[in-house]
C-alpha cells in the first residue's frame, strides 16, 4: 500500500498506534513548516479580504516528513466574479458567496505553478478563511481537495484574523486530518 | 505513439512517485481510464461514485482545457500532453467538523 510504504520510509511515525488502520493513518502525518512572516502574510490576506473569504497557494518544497513553505502567493477569490466560476464549479444553493466560498481560478494557479517551478518551488498547499467561522474544515472542503496537500485555514471574527489550522485529506477522502504546524522565525 | 499525463504532486503517491505517465490512446476519456485502470488508487481522487470527472477536476490537453474543446470526447494525438488541474475550492459552512 502506497501510503504505508511512504511513512515506513518516514521512519515510521506512530507507530505506538493501536490496529493496523490507525498505524497507517499515523504513518501519513507530516508537519507544515511556515515562518512567521508567512503567518503574517495569511493574516494580512483574511483581513483585507473580510467579509469575503480569501485564498491563495503555499508554494515550497516537500521533503520527507515536512512540508516547508518558501512563499505565500494570495490570489484572488474567483467567487465573486460569478460568470467564469459559474463555468468552473457551479454553485448548487443560493446561500453560497464568497463570503462562504472561494474557488483559485486553474489558470491562476496554472500561471504560479509555472513560475514557481523556475524557482524550484512547488505547491505544498492552499489557505483560506472562514469569516466568522471556526478554522476547521467543512464538508464543501472535504469534497473539493486533494489529498496530500496542506489546507490552511484561517478565521476571521469581524474583520480580525484569528486562529489557524492545517489540515490533511484521508487517502479514503473520508475526512481531513489536523496536520502539525511548524512556526520558525 | 503515446500521449503524456502530467500527475500533479499530491497524486503521484498513486502513480509510483511518475511525474508523467506515457499511455496510448485515442481520446482524453480513454487515457484516463486507461491511466486509472493502470494506478488505481488515482480513481478515487478524480472519479465520484457516478464514475464521473469530480466537479473540481480540469482537464487540459496541452494548453486548452478541454471544457473549450470536445470536453473528453477530445481526440488526441501522439505526443500530445494532458494536465490534471484542480479548481481549488472550498468555504465554510455545516457540516463542520469533517476531520480528526
Amino acid at each position: 500500500m502506497d501510503r504505508r510504504a511512504k511513512g515506513l520510509r518516514f521512519g515510521g511515525i506512530g507507530a505506538w498506534n493501536q490496529g493496523e488502520t490507525a498505524f497507517i493513518q499515523r504513518l501519513d502525518v507530516m508537519a507544515l513548516q511556515l515562518t512567521n512572516e508567512h503567518v503574517d502574510a495569511i493574516r494580512r490576506s483574511a483581513a483585507e479580504g473580510y467579509p469575503n473569504e480569501c485564498c491563495g497557494v503555499l508554494l515550497g518544497v516537500g521533503r520527507d516528513g515536512l512540508k516547508e513553505v518558501r512563499e505565500v502567493q494570495p490570489l484572488p477569490n474567483l467567487r465573486g466574479k460569478s460568470e467564469r466560476a459559474e463555468e468552473l464549479l457551479p454553485l448548487t444553493a443560493s446561500s453560497e458567496s464568497e463570503r462562504n466560498r472561494f474557488l483559485i481560478d486553474p489558470e491562476d494557479l496554472r500561471r504560479v505553478e509555472k513560475e514557481a517551478r523556475e524557482r524550484g518551488l512547488d505547491t505544498v498547499g492552499f489557505y483560506h478563511s472562514h469569516p466568522d467561522h471556526p478554522a476547521r474544515p467543512s464538508g464543501y472542503d472535504r469534497d473539493h481537495a486533494f489529498p496530500w496537500y496542506s489546507y490552511v485555514i484561517i478565521a476571521v471574527e469581524a474583520g480580525k484574523p484569528g486562529r489557524y489550522t492545517s489540515w490533511v485529506l484521508q487517502d479514503d477522502r473520508a475526512q481531513f486530518d489536523e496536520e502539525p504546524l511548524e512556526i520558525i522565525e | 505513439m503515446a500521449v503524456k499525463v502530467m500527475i500533479p504532486t499530491p497524486l503521484r503517491q498513486y502513480t509510483e512517485r511518475k511525474e508523467a505517465v506515457e499511455i496510448e490512446a485515442s481520446s482524453v476519456a480513454d487515457a484516463l481510464q486507461r491511466l486509472t485502470a493502470q494506478f488505481n488508487g488515482l480513481r478515487k481522487h478524480l472519479y465520484n461514485d457516478e464514475g464521473k470527472l469530480r466537479s473540481f477536476v480540469n482537464i487540459y490537453l496541452n494548453d486548452e482545457d478541454i471544457r473549450y474543446l470536445q470536453k473528453d470526447k477530445t481526440p488526441v494525438n501522439p505526443n500530445d500532453v494532458i494536465s490534471i488541474v484542480p479548481s481549488i475550492a472550498g468555504g465554510s459552512g455545516s457540516p463542520l467538523c469533517i476531520c480528526n
